[in-house]
């Protein structure tokens, strides 16, 4: 076993107890990237080769300088005696929608691709002041637009580690690339219609998505500022409560992050969890999606394998003491997407409007008549096809000939999703449950090539997990096993606003339960 | 199949308002994927509602303990306009340089 093999807990304390230098585990995870990561993400890349479909590509930009620096300085610290933090010594990777100060900062776009941060992110602060050696920016959708990752900019796009012919889901597609690849044991991911989650479902790993203004969005490229959530993403329950205890809290430079103290998430997961109540319900199993063909609504069951897995998954948790309450009624998950298509576009359009090439990012070199047309060139050369279609959304359901039609209905159908929410976790309701557990997606990671350009079929892959993004409550992916061909399975916990100790406890009770499950031997592909 | 909400007139006119230009295989991509996903949306029109179910533009209530104070208005030197003007495509003596701002009436 390698260094960059271990929890970002055992390197810590390893580091910590002079066991281990943190020069000598960045030292492990550049082999471990050497060997699994192919090249990195790129603009005009070229051809694909035959052994680019067997690597995992996860990384834009892999600074290696830096992270030594970082590293020595980890070291150095603990000679003199100084703490250097919780995380001392643990690399991590950071989805490239984040700002951090000298840094190429690209959000996976051209119109970014020469964009360096003069600030950095604060999530990302944090988790340097924690001691994280940064190894490097990670693809992703491009402005995290889409569920595959295959629409960065930056090609080759991810590829799934336990079977590269498959995506890693999206968009933090890079970030659970490399961590489920053992790259790294934690990356930074963000989760707007369940960016965080799905990928994380797809790539066996574990995904955070906190609550809506938990974890400060301060240098966060944004995408849907009502709906965006940085989160961890890491290989174990125990790293995300480590991760989130690291990033979470108020911050003066975001008013949306609460000022509302962080509870001691570790302490949390180790209780018992004798007597939480733990709903299902039948609206996770079921999807509802427009037939690709005739357009027309199609209903059909989620993958069998992904339902057992929720099944076995709710034994372990009674066998454990929980209450398991079935026919728990969600009627409105089934508005989740496009209730999404409308509210996410017309943030995502204004939020573009900034990118005009004038001040920083990409400017076109043709000669223009005035200024309008050198907006125009400058977008049209600059954004790929989905902010494109994004912006063309979000100008047309925010007009004022059709807010009231599309945009101010959406906005109650989203209240109506909401109380869904509220009336289960009521403490004096009907159900009070603690935590609601569903698949987090309806299927397995599917192929590279399959899915893309089908921008209405890639959404409804995130039906599951964009209910929460709604609401605001937090939501965990957590691995629950393989399907037939050997892909992950992931199961998800959503709870109430602010309860993510409720998320980790149920989560580590499954992963100890299961500890000694053969499925938790298998290894991905790439480390076969 | 449905009917196109979006006509080649309307889109002509959203990308003119987004600020894009397209050529012609990207426009029929992209009018035919608004097509699709208006189709999905419309599944909205259905729901029955009314107006005293609120909007919600976000999801968590926020009570007024829970708010960040905001930060006093006052003004702070950039620590680093060298480094900010380095990143402007065209600039001269500190300013950024844009092409002819084209005049217009106000409808």
């Amino acid at each position: 076993m390698a260094l960059i093999d271990q929890t970002a807990i055992e390197i810590a304390q390893k580091i910590k107890q002079g066991e281990i230098l943190a020069v000598d585990v960045l030292d492990s995870a550049l082999e471990r990237v050497r060997d699994v990561d192919g090249r990195p993400g790129a603009l005009d890349d070229g051809i694909r080769s035959l052994e680019d479909e067997k690597k995992v590509h996860a990384f834009i930009s892999l600074t290696e300088v830096r992270a030594r620096k970082q590293a020595e300085e980890i070291d150095r610290k603990l000679q003199a005696g100084i703490d250097p933090g919780p995380l001392a010594g643990v690399p991590v990777t950071i989805k490239d929608i984040f700002c951090v100060k000298d840094m190429l900062s690209t959000a996976a776009s051209r119109i970014l691709a020469n964009f360096t941060a003069p600030y950095t992110a604060t999530s990302v602060a944090r988790l340097e002041e924690a001691g994280a050696v940064l190894l490097g920016k990670v693809n992703l959708d491009e402005f995290t637009y889409g569920s595959s990752s295959e629409s960065s900019a930056f090609q080759p796009s991810p590829r799934n580690p336990w079977n590269t012919a498959h995506v890693p889901g999206g968009s933090s597609g890079g970030s659970t690339a490399s961590v489920a690849a053992n790259e790294v044991p934690l990356s930074l991911g963000t989760d707007t219609g369940g960016s965080i989650r799905q990928p994380a479902s797809f790539c066996g790993v574990v995904g955070l998505k906190p609550t809506y203004g938990r974890v400060s969005r301060y240098g966060l490229i944004a995408f849907g500022s009502s709906l965006d959530c940085p989160g961890p993403i890491t290989r174990s329950v125990e790293d995300a409560a480590l991760m989130l205890q690291v990033i979470a809290g108020a911050d003066p430079k975001d008013s949306t992050a609460f000022e509302r103290a962080v509870p001691d998430y570790q302490a949390a997961l180790k209780k018992d969890i004798s007597g939480m109540r733990i709903g299902l319900s039948p609206d996770y199993f079921n999807i509802t999606f427009p037939d690709p063909a005739t357009g027309e609504l199609a209903h059909q069951e989620i993958q069998n394998e992904v339902k057992k897995a929720v099944y076995h998954t709710a034994e372990v948790l009674a066998g454990l003491g929980a209450e398991i309450v079935e026919d728990v009624p969600m009627p409105n998950t089934v508005h989740g997407i496009p209730v999404y298509f409308v509210i996410s576009r017309v943030e995502a359009a204004s939020n573009l409007h900034r990118f005009d090439g004038v001040k920083y990012g990409y400017h076109t070199e043709k000669e223009v008549r005035d200024l309008n047309e050198m907006y125009r060139l400058s977008r049209a050369e600059g954004f790929g096809l989905q902010p494109k279609l994004r912006i063309l959304m979000g100008t047309y359901v925010s007009a004022a000939q059709y807010s009231e039609q599309y945009y101010q209905r959406a906005l109650r159908v989203r209240s109506l999703i909401r109380g869904d929410f509220e009336a289960i976790f009521d403490a004096q309701g009907s159900y009070h449950l603690d935590a609601l557990l569903t698949p987090t997606t309806p299927t397995t990671a599917f192929k590279m090539d399959t899915v893309y350009g089908d921008s209405v079929l890639m959404q409804y892959t995130d039906q599951l997990t964009v209910t929460a993004n709604h609401a605001g409550i937090p939501g965990i992916s957590i691995p629950a096993g393989f399907d037939a061909s050997g892909l992950p399975i992931g199961i998800q916990f959503l709870a109430a606003d602010f309860r993510e100790d409720i998320l980790l406890q149920a989560s580590y009770a499954f992963e100890q339960a299961t500890k000694d499950e053969a499925w938790r031997k298998v290894k991905p592909q790439v480390l076969q | 199949m449905s009917e196109e909400l979006i006509t080649p007139e309307m889109f002509e006119h959203l990308v003119d308002l987004a600020a894009i230009a397209l050529d012609p295989s990207q426009s029929d991509y992209l009018r035919g994927e608004l097509n699709k996903q208006l189709n999905a949306i419309n599944e909205l029109i259905a729901i029955p509602i009314d107006e005293s179910i609120p909007l919600a533009a976000h999801g968590v209530p926020y009570a007024q303990a829970d708010a960040s104070p905001l930060r006093e208005d006052c003004w702070e030197a950039c620590e680093n306009p060298e480094e900010i003007l380095a990143q402007v495509p065209v600039s001269e003596d500190g300013y950024i340089i844009v092409p002819d701002i084209p005049h217009s009436d106000l409808e």
